[in-house]
């Protein structure tokens, strides 16, 4: 097949001119920031604190265990969410809708708070009976926790586009269940987890609150190195060696990613999801099922029936007393302003983090893209893995170089209220690339070139192909960008202004207080998180461009 | 090029079908979850080892899902299918030894040309220098020789039909599942292939049930024609009974005969080549609506002035649309149904 002319080549280059610029201005730029503070104190380079660091036995073996614990973790998200793609791919069940929106939950809750509701299940006097906290297994269950819905729902999408008769045709030309699955079904899904793995991997290798919480004094990872060392000890300088290696290891394992997935992307012939989701007949069918559900009940229900039930356990006896003292600001509380507020600061800030994210990071999704019949530029690969690395990035360096950055003219941003949705656009670009660059690579180029031939203008075939096709893509890219700015708490803790607190930062202030109200309200604004969450995702999840299939 | 992929195809290879099984359905029906009728209800039927039978309905009477039950890739609610007389309730569709030839091919979009067709024989434990050997063989039937390191995006329509063939044929399926294999072609290439089709069948003395929606396809493929409609089967026969002697009005309609009259005495099937056309100066008792080519003759539709239409057969005729005709019907053309 002869190559297509490209006059495209230009515009795809602009389309990522904006999120690269924003990406310099509210990233790069922050990070530099303390970075020099950090390797430049007094206007001379001191590398003596990276030579420490990269010397020091204990420090090295912090990187160590960072960096398999998040291995480890990653694989064991993958194992433990391919069934439920699969699930959510395959079959239709009762709930299926709320259950693809509620799976987020975990995801958006602060860390803080998943520390607090694992420890309900297994820390001491858990409900599971089994004490866990301190070892590592509890930041692998934590890790699964938090991630399992990454998994699920990237891979799950991808799922539903592939062909079931592909297995079925495998089924009988002699192939087992399993040999079908591994010989067909899993290299066509292969882009889909590269692109979940290394979403997780970014998550568990720079991961703090939640190892601060349920992992102890004995499991530290790098990022709660970064942490005690910028705000307990103010050693600036080791903070940011450490926060460079870090770096330096994201950007590899990204490039690693990269590679992996541009290797394997395979085009596939798009099915509506309505024609490949089925009701589960017989008893294996069923059995697989009823386990999937049971495993999510257990994984992720129990932990958040704990925070339900604490919600409701209010110092003046069970009711609603925590919720009912939601909207007013007590005095000897630290927040300045009625909780319920709040919830609005979270939900503007989630929309404005949102639609910033999805224009830019869909600007840069289909730059990168390419068009399908040629290989992408060398600039383009670059540009997908550098837009990747805020993701890996610790969220307290994010936050504290934006703090130092946007302090003084030419952008002064500080007492800004946009600086906290800028910042969770930061953080949200990756996952709409991640999510948005496979669902295009697989679109057949003949459908554009079909569309073209047809009198469609590039636009239009924008519009009436491009679009359409990954319009599932691009809800769930919206869901999850808003799932992370709801959830954001590393960089905002940083950049809320004291009167303008977001759900996290509310729920880490009412944790951070003494007594049994604080507490319990800690849990009622938990509970009014998840419950948004569900519903905007659920919401999110429904909108689609108007006369598209469900693809 | 591999040079074993310019030798012919060797009839006594490794893998030559050692025959055709013979194929009992008994009783199957399969209700699915959220319908409001059955899939298949009380379906039966037999082929003999080694025949050619040609499942015809309309789209949703049930012809894919009987194949899928043979297949097993859909458990039955009850009923048997036995293949050579042994049960294959339970087994698992990788066990059967039944090939299926999807009715938009479902080549895998991550494998070639060869990696399609060998995948069978991979699965059946066979070893390279075999599965090359075969692949070549099989490549070579289907009229594709050589094409192994091709991509199967590319292909076109004919192309996959017959790489699709070739990889249900590699690993020399006891039965042969065919559903519409020729429906997304163009009517040339169709007509090239059906007869091909047919040939490669009684040569390699396969049992095969293909399912069509197509008569002269399943004229020229099929020893015997089973109708469906609804689920259940209306007709098993010959092909040349059954379009002769169509068991109902609703069979003479799936299989698409014309003149399907309502009259007085119930409803009857007139021959085409029955139905006597006279040009009318003036006067008549019909005016010709179509012309058309059929064969190497006409056929010419008629409408008459009682109502209904009816179509004739005619080697030659003079006629044009609007032009009033006499039209009779040889009785001996008529037939009660």
């Amino acid at each position: 097949m002869t190559t297509a002319p490209q006059p495209r080549r230009w515009w795809r280059a602009a389309l990522a001119v904006p999120p690269v610029a924003f990406l310099l201005v509210f990233f790069v730029w922050p990070v530099a920031a303390i970075l020099l503070k950090g390797l430049r104190p007094d206007g001379a380079w001191d590398l003596s604190a990276l030579g420490d660091v990269l010397t020091d036995p204990v420090i090295r073996r912090v990187a160590w265990f960072t960096l398999w614990q998040a291995v480890l973790s990653t694989a064991l998200c993958v194992v433990a969410g391919l069934p439920g793609a699969a699930l959510f791919a395959r079959f239709r069940f009762a709930g299926k809708r709320f259950l693809w929106a509620a799976l987020l939950v975990p995801f958006v809750l602060p860390t803080v708070v998943v520390g607090v509701a694992l420890l309900g299940v297994i820390g001491p006097n858990g409900v599971s009976g089994v004490d866990l906290s301190g070892t590592l297994w509890a930041v692998l269950v934590a890790h699964v926790f938090f991630n399992y819905a990454v998994v699920v729902r990237t891979v799950g999408g991808a799922w539903s586009t592939v062909d079931p008769r592909l297995e079925e045709a495998a089924r009988t030309l002699g192939a087992s269940p399993w040999r079908a699955f591994r010989e067909v079904t899993w290299p066509l899904l292969r882009p889909a987890v590269a692109a979940a793995s290394s979403i997780v991997f970014l998550f568990t290798f720079t991961s703090f609150g939640v190892v601060l919480v349920v992992g102890g004094v004995r499991q530290r990872t790098l990022e709660v190195e970064i942490y005690d060392q910028t705000a307990r000890f103010l050693h600036l300088d080791v903070a940011a060696a450490l926060a460079l290696v870090q770096l330096v290891v994201v950007v590899a394992a990204l490039a690693w990613f990269g590679r992996t997935q541009r290797r394997r992307a395979v085009v596939l012939d798009q099915r509506p999801a309505a024609e490949v989701a089925r009701r589960p007949r017989g008893w294996r069918e069923r059995a697989f099922v009823g386990t999937n559900l049971l495993f999510m009940a257990a994984l992720l229900g129990v932990p958040l029936a704990v925070l339900v039930v604490r919600s409701f356990d209010a110092p003046a006896g069970w009711g609603t007393g925590n919720y009912q003292a939601l909207d007013t600001a007590r005095r000897g509380s630290t927040s300045f302003v009625p909780p319920v507020e709040a919830i609005t600061n979270s939900l503007l800030f989630a929309l404005a983090a949102t639609v910033v994210a999805v224009v830019l990071g869909g600007c840069a999704a289909w730059a990168v893209a390419g068009s399908g019949r040629e290989p992408s530029p060398r600039w383009a690969r670059w540009t997908d893995t550098a837009l990747m690395v805020p993701l890996g990035t610790s969220a307290v360096t994010v936050g504290f170089g934006m703090f130092v950055a946007f302090g003084d003219p030419p952008l002064e941003l500080r007492s800004s209220v946009w600086l906290v949705p800028l910042a969770h656009a930061v953080v949200a670009i990756p996952f709409v690339i991640r999510l948005l660059v496979p669902a295009l690579r697989s679109i057949d180029p003949q459908l554009r070139e079909a569309a073209g031939v047809l009198g469609a203008s590039p636009w239009r075939v924008w519009r009436e192909v491009d679009l359409p096709v990954v319009s599932r893509a691009l809800a769930a890219a919206a869901g999850f960008a808003f799932a992370v700015s709801l959830g954001e708490f590393g960089a905002t803790v940083f950049l809320a202004r004291p009167e303008r607190p977001t759900l996290p930062v509310a729920i880490y202030r009412f944790l951070g207080q003494p007594g049994p109200l604080n507490f319990g309200q800690a849990m009622a604004l938990s509970v009014v998180l998840m419950a948004l969450t569900v519903i905007v995702i659920m919401a999110i999840d429904r909108l689609r461009p108007i006369g598209s299939a469900e693809f | 090029m591999d040079p074993e992929q310019t030798q012919p195809a060797d009839p006594t290879g490794p893998g030559q079908p050692p025959g055709g099984a013979s194929l009992d359905v008994e009783g199957v029906s399969v209700t699915f979850p959220d319908a409001s009728r059955p899939a298949l209800d009380d379906v039966d039927l037999r082929v003999a080892a080694g025949e050619v039978v040609s499942l015809l309905g309309p789209s949703g009477c049930g012809k894919t899902t009987l194949l899928r039950v043979v297949a097993g890739l859909t458990t039955v609610d009850r009923g048997a299918v036995r293949l050579d007389g042994a049960d294959l309730t339970g087994v698992p569709s990788h066990r059967r030894g039944v090939g299926l030839m999807f009715q938009d091919y479902a080549l895998f979009p991550h494998r070639d040309v060869g990696g399609n067709v060998e995948f069978g024989l991979r699965m059946a434990g066979m070893g390279q220098k075999a599965r090359v050997d075969r692949v070549a063989e099989v490549l070579e039937l289907v009229g594709l020789p050589g094409w192994e390191r091709r991509a199967v995006g590319p292909l076109s329509g004919g192309e996959r039909q017959r790489v699709a063939l070739a990889r249900a044929l590699a690993p020399s399926p006891r039965l042969l599942l065919l559903d519409e294999p020729l429906g997304a072609l163009d009517r040339s290439l169709r007509d090239r292939l059906v007869p091909e089709l047919g040939t490669l069948f009684r040569t390699l003395g396969l049992s095969v049930v293909h399912v069509t929606h197509d008569q002269t396809e399943a004229l020229a493929i099929a020893d015997r024609v089973v109708v469906m409609d609804h689920g259940v089967v209306v007709q098993d026969g010959p092909p040349v009974q059954v379009w002769a002697r169509p068991a109902s009005s609703l069979v003479a309609r799936i299989l698409g005969l014309p003149n399907i009259v309502d009259g007085p005495e119930g409803t009857e099937l007139v021959r085409p080549d029955a139905v006597r056309v006279r040009p009318a100066a003036a006067g008549g008792n019909a005016t010709v609506a179509a012309l058309g080519v059929e064969g190497t003759g006409w056929s010419v539709t008629v409408v008459l002035d009682e109502g209904g239409r009816l179509q004739a057969h005619l080697p030659a005729t003079e006629l044009t649309p609007g032009d009033r005709v006499d039209v009779t019907v040889d009785p001996a053309g008529r037939r009660r149904l």
